[in-house]
């Protein structure tokens, strides 16, 4: 049980990771990167059905965090949308080398 | 002593006096219309936390809030580091014409509430507390550098910040819930027990680290983990980049430091630490390749660049690989290198950028061109200053950089990695290069018509001389502090 759930959840991650690497879209990239972070919820709360409750009380933490995380995230995805009309990161090309 | 709750509070009185100034500024953000007030107002919370820092170094070391927080001097030394951060950049932030722009109230509260994050970044001791802290400590940084408003840069600097540290701290707990499954608890004692019986599987133990060191590693800016600092430090208003380039550094080492030493290695002999949780492999040759990457990395990329901001941000970066110098030789005396390069590294860099500060409030530019015969141009003594600063950064004796930098090689060339040390002395030779063209810049170079004379920030001056004085002395007379960070070295034991 424990094998499959944590397979599951490195796969989520490797999507997770995957996905911000590749896609372009600020939103979706930033949904990527929650899908990390529900990787590691599975993976703690797997691992706190043989170990310990700790992991549970992490997730909860993490799920606030997130929360936050995308209440900040938005509010600045808003503020460049208002600059330049898009979320597409390619075009974000003010600061470079 | 492990104490519980209640009991805790009589000991957290720094952390208190934060929260209180912050919760006060709060309230008084809607209903006083003078903004600028609300600055000394934050200044004054912080001298009185620091003050009570410093009263409280020296206890015996405690576990506090249910073994959540450790108090000791380990963690009240970057304590001390943050809230002389913090008052640096206040009053940097009073004289700038940059935050003028933006919301003072909400600044000033953000800003504190960064440096109150680092607390617990430093006093962490469980994964939950250092996730927590680290977390508070950037969500606060994404709004602070996304603060100036109608500033297409600011915007697209917290933005980038905001995708590299999402995924930063998503790995890093992506490992440490690795670390929870193998060691069965979240708490460090119980880890460390764990990994003095060996741990668990090898190579799933070795990418739990790899991904903490990640996380970690993004808010100390080393390679490869530091793309973020060169767009967030040139987007960001600068009296921030200061506070982010050596409290952000400081706070990232004070993590880095308690996970992997006291966490998970043990205090052997004569000051030497055993890490046993990787016996089959080579630990420290991958902290060696990260810190040559990281410093060569840093000094290539500032080598051509032409806004000054950006320059300090890959120095930064080239100086945490300085930093992480002291991590691979595994005994007291690296961590103690480590200790003093950070506090010389908080005076001097934060100086750099109070003169940055300076000229982008007379001319409004940040390139190099707005520093050509800077010293003519009614800004000798910041000139002067940021001269001393950039030989102090570069290690020139007998400024404070170099003291620092000589602790760092010692320790190294007494653990034998000679191969180490010799790319860090020729890293200092390249980093001369860039350093030194700015001081040519500033001193040598002829001002062109267009560029006017630069009115100094008054309100900066006494800030700016104070960090000079001390760049100086600490040069020559360091041993106080050297006295201090090796005190600063006693951490709660598991």
């Amino acid at each position: 049980m424990l094998t499959e759930a944590l397979t599951t959840s490195a796969l989520l991650f490797v999507i997770g990771t995957f996905g911000v690497l590749v896609r372009r879209n600020a939103i979706i990239m930033f949904l990527c990167i929650e899908l990390q972070l529900n990787a590691v919820n599975l993976a703690l709360v797997a691992f706190s059905r043989y170990v310990g409750v700790e992991g549970q009380v992490f997730v909860f933490f993490v799920m606030t965090v997130a929360a936050a995380e995308a209440a900040v995230g938005l509010a600045i995805i808003i503020s460049i949308f208002r600059h330049y009309r898009t979320v597409n990161v390619d075009n974000f090309n003010l600061l470079k080398w | 002593m492990d104490l519980g709750n209640v009991a805790s509070l009589s000991l957290f009185y720094p952390e208190i006096v934060l929260a209180g100034t912050i919760l006060v500024l709060t309230i008084l953000d809607l209903v006083v219309a003078n903004k600028r007030a609300m600055a000394y107002l934050g200044l004054a919370g912080c001298l009185v936390a620091l003050g009570a820092t410093v009263d409280l170094y020296g206890t015996e070391p405690t576990l506090l809030f249910h073994r959540m927080v450790a108090l000791d001097n380990f963690s009240l030394f970057f304590k001390v580091v943050t809230l002389a951060a913090l008052v640096g950049a206040i009053w940097m932030s009073i004289g700038s014409g940059e935050v003028r722009q933006v919301h003072l109230g909400e600044y000033y509260i953000v800003l504190l509430t960064c440096g109150f994050g680092m607390f617990f970044m430093a006093s962490a001791n469980n994964l939950l507390m250092a996730y927590l802290g680290l977390e508070l400590v950037s969500l606060t940084s994404y709004i602070l550098t996304g603060m100036l408003p109608h500033n297409r840069r600011s915007a697209e600097a917290a933005l980038k910040y905001l995708i590299y540290g999402g995924v930063a701290s998503g790995t890093m707990i992506y490992g440490m819930s690795w670390v929870f499954g193998m060691a069965g608890s979240l708490d460090y004692a119980t880890i460390n027990a764990a990994m003095a019986e060996g741990g668990g599987n090898q190579i799933a133990l070795f990418m739990a680290f790899v991904f903490i060191l990640a996380g970690f590693g993004y808010k100390m800016a080393f390679a490869p983990f530091h793309m973020w600092s060169p767009d967030v430090y040139q987007g960001a208003p600068t009296p921030f980049t200061g506070f982010l380039s050596v409290a952000s550094n400081a706070a990232g080492v004070a993590i880095l430091i308690r996970f992997f030493y006291p966490a998970v290695s043990t205090l052997g002999q004569e000051g030497a630490w055993a890490f046993q949780a990787l016996p089959a492999l080579q630990w420290t040759d991958l902290l060696v390749a990260l810190s040559i990457i990281t410093m060569t990395w840093g000094n290539l990329s500032a080598l051509n660049q032409r806004n000054v901001k950006r320059l300090l941000a890959y120095s930064g970066i080239a100086h945490a690989g300085y930093i992480m110098m002291g991590l691979v030789v595994l005994n007291n005396d690296g961590l103690n290198a480590m200790l003093f390069y950070v506090v010389v590294y908080l005076i001097m860099n934060l100086g750099a950028f109070l003169v940055v500060m300076i000229v982008a409030n007379a001319t409004g530019r940040e390139d190099m061109d707005a520093y050509r015969g800077l010293a003519w141009r009614g800004a000798a003594f910041p000139a002067v200053c940021m001269m001393v600063f950039l030989a102090s950064l570069t290690g020139l004796p007998p400024m404070a950089g170099f003291i620092g930098k000589l602790l760092l090689v010692a320790a190294i060339i007494e653990g034998q990695f000679y191969v180490l040390a010799v790319v860090a002395m020729i890293n200092t030779v390249v980093s001369l290069y860039y350093y030194w063209r700015i001081v040519k810049t500033m001193f040598l170079d002829e001002p062109a018509p267009e560029d006017g004379p630069v009115a100094a920030t008054a309100s900066a001056m006494p800030l700016l001389g104070a960090l000079m004085v001390l760049t100086i002395v600490l040069g020559v007379y360091w041993a106080p502090l050297l006295d201090y960070t090796t005190g600063s070295l006693g951490f709660f034991m598991p």
